[in-house]
């Protein structure tokens, strides 16, 4: 992956026709920067998760050869091997680094009690536990196994399940699997709306 | 899209309407570009407001929010009168030739045949095509003996536009769905006052010029000069050129979206751009991962790949399959594949992936297992419904219901009687917050008894997994950092709350759990599935060996199938997504690849990533051919027949049997019943009539010019809660339309601080005459309020909406972009005024697709 990476930067600074403008020529000097900045980075392909043109995009990453190191990302850029958006992104994915590095992250369980006016912690397990428990209780009382006309319907009318469409087919499929088996009707996404 | 972003390279005429690439899809708005450089194409850009696309533009139409069918039933009557359609075309790939039954009535008076004002539903039994032989030439279809009596008496109710009454004394039973007959009843001459094309033509007589002058505030010279460049690709007939519409929510967002869309198809048909590279019906999608959602069918009344959800009537697997696979529909002389016949192969294997073993032929596979569906659960229906004490939990994940809308107040009171709500994001959001939404004081928030769990997910590149751009283009992405704290990935905190549900049903038992204790999730890691599995289990596999009766070919059990062709019926396969089968096969990831060659030259890109269905490209390819299988344009070759070789071949992969000589006659639309394109939608495919018919929105500021007796859609409903408020037009004059900006993405990037330093504020645009006219100038603080809410931002004086004359009233139309909240960096430092936008809109919906009328309200314009 890097080699082929590396081999593009050596054609567009062959390539390049702009130099002489200056009298000497820039590019080598640029693509070396960015050799610099990449060198010892890992490149992993990813799609930008905003709208559904789909862009292929680059996210260059250090420290993760080793072991018990997360990795930092260090640059973000557009893959230019990806024949719909050839290298470019538009101001949203162009900022998508600081989607990744955000201080406004949320990254612990919170929970907000009946009648409370602000949030409190909360444990993984108890939450998944409290989710579960209220899940079982709001669909045994609400099941429709039966409609008026005595017609098998199999039902959950109390608990809605709405999701987002930036995630992927897999977790979509996975939610419709684990959703419909719950007996969920109420089940709707971005695409609805 | 039926074709995809590249292929927008190949055209030689765009029309744009209700969607604005140029800003909300810039990267792949390039290819539109790339067709007016490279091969002179032209664009038309159609909005009610100035954009950065119609700034590219050759033209640019300024339209009244809500009003393009008229627009585009007078281009349709534009190009029958010019003779610019495509008549070879539309005589063998459409249902123009067919003949509908005797009693169908158009809607002169804005009801189709078969209205049930009591109801509020149509009688759908005269939407349907005659049955017959062939009456080229001849002037009457009779009757089908076997219908007679039926035909009369619906005949007899449309003479009054309503639907026949029941019989004295016998109770209203439902009537049995109307089906369509197998041997249709044609006249390829087209001349048969009842045939299709002839119908058409009559139903958009009414949308003249002037007309559409009327409805649409576009003066006749330019709406003249509009159709006359779009329909100049068929000039006298010649079929060389290809056109495009291309579209996004600007379409979708109406009482009538499904129509106006249907309109576009119906255009694309006419003129013979459907199936063609550079043509197509093409909807801009606005999330990443949109099309795969909806292919997923996270939505109430679907299963993955476009299966409907059963209804009660379905007592079990037989009958539910019978209502739902279609039997072909033709006339006799022409084949017609019916791909949809194969419903129960792809429903079975379905099942098979979802229960597993506890599927068996014996029970079914378990089809009482899914829940059966009797009435309308979409969407605005979750908020009425939670807001009337019914739906008590919720769980939300990457899905801002609050700022979504519409109605935003209505779905936060609705909130505050739920029970319980989890939410699922990566940053704080309005949603999470609505117990803390502006206006709710401290005493107030301890009176919500609402318990709110936040979970913190995953961003984008914490995470693998597939996602389907707007070209169907199936990618695989990988993971490139690990979510940060104690964040989880979404799919495992889904496994993480299922699998303690099912612990708590295997310990305490409780109400039918049999689906939950037996639902097949054998992954490698039941709490945190390994996406590259579920990727496998969507493509399918053989669960017993099975052998190919022509080619002899073997897949073993435990396999992956090559593709979708291979799916059964008897329990022998699994596949947890038919269209999506072919995408991880025996021979790898096809999600994966990154070939970047692309030998015609046409952006077909072959070898990159995976295209549903059958990595084919542009979808109808067989269109591209005339009916003896020649490409319409030999500079733009997709797929041909091979005479000697005895099959399809091409540039992409042929939508069509691959074997099937062109004189056959085997329609190229496979996924209908009728194997053709429909201009006429038969038997209630749409809720609301089998043609498009101007209706004005809910909130309009004029009555309906065609019909003024029926102004609306007659299937929409409104709710009776007390949020559900609708604006008069002499208080609420001016029309209100929403969208969103290049630089910010929906209710994340608010948390981005390059996005909000390039976009600080909300705004609202309006035009400089009624900016002069409220005595307002830009930047002063103004409050849009509807019926509903009041929105309050900046002024942002322009000129890219001008007044409009709708049937000689001065008509002001605004716009503002929905990006902006009560959370946010902004927000959080109290720089904005912390509206939603959607605390405007109603939560009225199209009867067909069921998205809400976010387009085209009505409000009034204050100084704050």
């Amino acid at each position: 992956m890097q080699t082929s990476r590396r081999d593009f930067f050596k054609v567009a600074a062959v390539g390049g026709v702009a130099a002489t403008i200056f009298g000497f020529d820039l590019k080598p000097a640029y693509a070396q920067l960015k050799e610099l900045k990449i060198a010892r980075a890992a490149e992993t392909r990813s799609t930008c998760p905003y709208c559904a043109v789909g862009c292929g995009v680059l996210i260059y990453t250090i420290g993760d050869k080793a072991k018990n190191v997360t990795p930092q990302v260090i640059h973000v850029e557009g893959d230019p091997d990806h024949p719909t958006n050839r290298g470019t992104l538009c101001p949203k994915g162009s900022s998508l680094e600081q989607d990744m590095l955000n201080p406004r992250r949320l990254t612990k369980p919170q929970v907000r009690r009946p009648g409370a006016t602000d949030w409190q912690d909360i444990s993984w397990d108890t939450a998944l536990n409290e989710i579960a428990q209220w899940t079982k209780k709001t669909r045994d009382a609400s099941f429709v196994e039966k409609d008026a006309n005595g017609r098998t319907v199999n039902r959950c009318e109390g608990i809605s399940f709405i999701g987002g469409c930036t995630d992927t087919n897999e977790f979509n499929y996975l939610v419709v699997k684990a959703m419909r088996s719950l007996g969920l009707v109420y089940l709707e996404n971005q695409a609805r709306v | 899209m039926t074709n995809g972003w590249i292929d927008i390279k190949n055209t030689d005429m765009m029309l744009i309407m209700g969607g604005n690439p140029a800003e909300n899809h810039p990267c792949g708005f390039k290819w539109a570009m790339e067709a007016k450089r490279n091969r002179n194409a032209k664009l038309i850009s159609v909005d009610p407001r100035f954009t950065r696309t119609s700034a590219t533009a050759d033209l640019f139409v300024q339209i009244r929010a809500g009003t393009d069918i008229a627009f585009l039933g007078g281009l349709i009557r534009y190009a029958i009168e010019n003779n610019r359609y495509a008549k070879e075309y539309l005589v063998n790939y459409t249902n123009a030739a067919f003949i509908v039954k005797e009693g169908f009535k158009l809607p002169e008076d804005g009801l189709y045949s078969g209205f049930n004002s009591g109801s509020g539903t149509y009688d759908k039994t005269t939407w349907n095509y005659q049955e017959g032989g062939d009456f080229s030439g001849k002037t009457d279809a009779p009757a089908t003996p076997t219908h007679a009596a039926a035909a009369a008496a619906s005949s007899a109710g449309a003479a009054s536009g309503h639907a026949p009454e029941p019989a004295p004394g016998k109770p209203a039973g439902p009537a049995p769905p109307p089906v369509l007959p197998p041997n249709v009843a044609y006249d390829l001459t087209l001349q048969h006052p009842r045939c299709v094309f002839q119908l058409m033509k009559q139903q958009y007589s009414r949308y003249t010029p002037e007309a559409v002058e009327r409805i649409t505030g576009i003066p006749k010279e330019q709406y003249l000069k509009a159709i006359e460049l779009f329909t100049s690709v068929r000039k006298d007939g010649d079929m060389k050129k290809v056109a495009t519409i291309i579209y996004a929510v600007g379409w979708t967002q109406h009482t009538f979206g499904t129509q106006i869309i249907r309109t576009a198809a119906m255009i694309q048909l006419l003129l013979g751009n459907v199936g063609r590279a550079g043509g197509g019906v093409n909807a801009l999608r606005g999330h990443s991962n949109i099309q795969g959602a909806t292919d997923m069918a996270g939505l109430y009344d679907s299963l993955p790949g476009y299966l409907k959800a059963p209804v009660p009537d379905d007592v079990d697997l037989p009958t539910y399959l019978k209502r739902v696979t279609p039997t072909a529909s033709k006339p006799t002389p022409w084949d017609s594949m019916n791909y949809y016949q194969n419903t129960p192969k792809f429903f079975v294997s379905l099942l098979k992936s979802m229960y597993g073993d506890a599927a068996t032929k014996e029970n079914g596979f378990a089809f009482e297992y899914l829940p059966k569906i009797d009435r309308d659960y979409s969407w605005t229906h979750i908020w009425e419904d939670m807001y009337n004490g019914k739906v008590k939990g919720m769980m939300a994940f990457g899905m801002n219901g609050v700022m979504i809308g519409p109605d935003t107040t209505k779905n936060i009171n609705a909130l505050k009687k739920a029970d319980w709500l989890v939410v699922g994001e990566i940053y704080p959001d309005e949603t999470s917050e609505f117990w803390r939404a502006p206006g709710i004081s401290t005493d107030e928030q301890k009176k919500i008894n609402t318990t709110v769990y936040r979970l913190p997910c995953a961003g984008f590149a914490e995470k693998d997994g597939s996602m389907t751009n707007s070209a169907r283009w199936v990618t695989w992405k990988y993971a490139a950092v690990p979510p940060p704290g104690q964040a989880r990935l979404d799919q495992d905190i889904i496994a993480q709350i299922f699998l303690r549900v099912r612990d708590l049903y295997k310990k305490d038992g409780g109400q039918f759990p049999d689906p939950i204790l037996n639902l097949s999730w054998a992954y490698a890691d039941a709490a945190h599935p390994p996406l590259t599995q579920v990727a496998m289990e969507l493509n399918g596999r053989a669960l017993a060996e099975l052998t190919d009766p022509v080619t002899k070919q073997v897949i073993k059990a435990g396999q992956q199938l090559p593709g979708f062709a291979w799916l059964k019926d008897d329990g022998t396969t699994m596949c947890g997504n038919w269209i999506y089968s072919g995408m991880w096969t025996e021979a790898g990831s096809q999600i994966q690849r990154r070939g970047t060659e692309d030998p015609s030259g046409m952006g077909v890109f072959p070898n990159w990533a995976w295209s549903w269905p059958a990595n084919r490209r542009v979808l109808y390819n067989r269109a591209s051919c005339n009916p003896a299988g020649k490409p319409w344009d030999p500079d733009r070759k997709q797929i041909w027949w091979n005479e000697a070789a005895g099959k399809w071949v091409g540039n992409d992969v042929p939508d069509f049997k691959p074997d099937s000589n062109p004189k056959d006659h085997l329609g190229p639309f496979i996924m209908n019943p009728e194997g053709v394109g429909r201009l006429f939608a038969p038997i209630g495919v749409l809720a609301d009539g089998p043609f498009p018919e101007h209706y004005e929105p809910i909130e309009s500021p004029t009555k309906n010019l065609l019909h003024p007796d029926q102004s609306n859609n007659p299937l929409v409903k409104k709710f009776k809660s007390p949020y559900d408020k609708f604006g008069d037009p002499a208080e609420y004059s001016i029309v209100c339309t929403t969208y969103r900006l290049t630089e910010q993405y929906h209710y994340w990037t608010k948390n981005n601080p390059m996005n909000v330093q390039l976009i600080p504020e909300p705004f609202v645009e309006i035009p400089v005459e009624l900016a002069d006219e409220k005595g307002i100038r830009g930047t002063d603080m103004i409050h849009v309020i509807s019926a509903r809410g009041t929105y309050t931002a900046k002024a942002f004086v322009t000129r890219r909406l001008k007044p409009m004359m709708i049937d000689g009233k001065k008509v002001y139309q605004i716009g503002l972009p929905i990006h902006q909240g009560f959370r946010g960096i902004d927000e959080d430092e109290g720089r904005n005024a912390r509206t939603p936008a959607n605390l405007l809109t109603p939560a009225v919906t199209d009867p067909n697709a069921h998205t809400p009328e976010s387009k085209g309200f009505l409000v009034k314009v204050e100084k704050a």
